[in-house]
């Protein structure tokens, strides 16, 4: 359980991090709260010439309201969000779903730009950021851009960043007055990566539905979500909705799999109802 | 290799580390504070817990060169405190050990929950301490000693 060897470099601006990575030889990765990349090296299911420590950039660490919504910088961790150190716009679902990662002593330094970078299948923070519709903030050194977390999360451990670019903030759209949310999570035990997690929520309007630890990628139920906005569905129409969307999704799913994540997603869409 | 300054319960210590270090390696192989427990070194168990800058975490998952100019307190650095006086006594008096390999991690992350949950219901003190693992208690006396603690310390705070 120790790491093969590698490099640190301490960037002190996201321009330093992308200098670095720019000029780094085959394999360079960024560190915030190494709460999982660093037991992924002790284990060396990963591997790195040379990590960029950004968990001291100041810039990262500021959350902001907007007229369009919240930025939450990246390196904003579980703990600060399940203590209601940044705005909760949403109702409570953000500290809700913080308060459900892991452990304490991980919170403390796990971050959200760090989950949503590393993009684990059964990670809280991408299903959750992908039901409330929000854009990933990624910088190359001066330039930045954004994209859909929907698109930028491409497979398992597999997001849309360039070899330059890292991820520096969440834009996540602001709600409206009727706004109401559901989450469900399903583990072995408590603080385990999720064996099924789900996040309902309504807005304006509009429902959205996101899946986790189902396939290599979290994913938004298109159907399912169409019946819930619909406000008759029957209970039958629900259960037909979500189970085309899960076969839509994983064509390897046994009966009892189908029965797992159809009863997360029932117990969020519940929840999100009762509020 | 990478220098590094902590300030170790409260006293300077600098070493050379290399980058791929933890914190943990650095407390016990440099520092010989061996208090510091390792079980799995992958963040599962728990027996590594110690504060940095005040805030529990598991000394497996740190590397030591990003601890540079950070406070770290590790089991040793509590000889003189309030909550951790309570604690060890009840410890003791419930029988919440028995090899005692996960005590210290035990001990550092009960004294944790109790500074932000006072008085703490055994359900809760169970879900907090969810992430420490013990493989010959079987937690109930664990759990029954921090109860016990945050009553008493709430009694006396007049919590």
């Amino acid at each position: 359980m120790k790491s093969a060897k590698f490099d640190y470099v301490v960037a002190n601006t996201v321009a330093e991090a992308a200098a670095s990575l720019t000029s780094a030889g085959a394999s360079a990765a960024i560190i915030a709260g190494g709460q999982s990349l660093v037991p992924m090296l002790n284990l060396r299911v990963a591997a790195v010439d040379l990590l960029v420590d950004i968990s001291g950039i100041e810039e990262l660490k500021t959350t902001r309201e907007t007229p369009a919504g919240l930025l939450i910088g990246a390196l904003i961790t579980h703990a600060d969000i399940e203590d209601g150190k940044i705005p909760d716009l949403f109702g409570g679902l953000l500290r809700d779903v913080a308060a459900g990662i892991s452990y304490r002593a991980i919170r403390n330094y796990g971050t959200i730009g760090g989950s949503v970078a590393l993009a684990d299948p059964a990670a809280d923070w991408p299903v959750c950021l992908m039901a409330l519709g929000a854009d990933v903030c990624i910088a190359a050194g001066e330039t930045t851009r954004s994209q859909p977390i929907a698109t930028f999360i491409q497979g398992q451990y597999t997001t849309a960043l360039d070899k330059n670019e890292i991820v520096v903030g969440l834009d996540v759209p602001r709600p409206d007055a009727q706004f109401s949310w559901g989450f469900r999570k399903v583990v072995r035990k408590s603080g385990a990566f999720a064996d099924s997690i789900a996040v309902v929520v309504q807005r304006d309007g509009n429902v959205s539905v996101a899946l986790g630890g189902a396939v290599p990628r979290p994913f938004l139920l298109a159907a399912t979500a169409r019946q819930l906005g619909d406000g008759k569905t029957s209970d039958g129409a629900l259960r037909a909705a979500i189970t085309q969307d899960l076969t839509a999704q994983m064509s390897q799913a046994d009966a009892y799999l189908m029965r797992l994540h159809t009863s997360t997603i029932l117990h969020a869409v519940r929840e999100m109802r009762s509020r | 290799m990478k220098p590094v300054t902590v300030e170790l319960n409260g006293a300077k210590v600098g070493h050379q580390v290399e980058p791929r270090e933890t914190l943990a390696d650095f407390l016990r192989e440099r520092c010989r504070l061996t208090a510091t427990h390792l079980g799995c070194e992958h963040g599962a168990c728990g027996s590594c817990t110690v504060l940095v800058n005040g805030k529990a975490t598991r000394s497996c998952l740190r590397l030591a060169v990003m601890c540079d100019g950070c406070a770290v307190q590790t089991l040793e650095g509590f000889r003189d405190d309030r909550v951790m006086e309570v604690l060890r006594r009840h410890f003791h008096e419930s029988h919440a050990l028995q090899c005692g390999f996960c005590t210290p991690g035990m001990l550092v992350m009960a004294r944790d929950i109790l500074l932000r949950l006072p008085r703490p219901d055994a359900q809760s003190v169970r879900k907090q301490l969810s992430g420490q693992i013990c493989r010959c208690t079987g937690y109930a006396n664990i759990i029954t000693a921090v109860v016990a603690a945050g009553r008493e310390i709430g009694n006396a705070d007049g919590a």
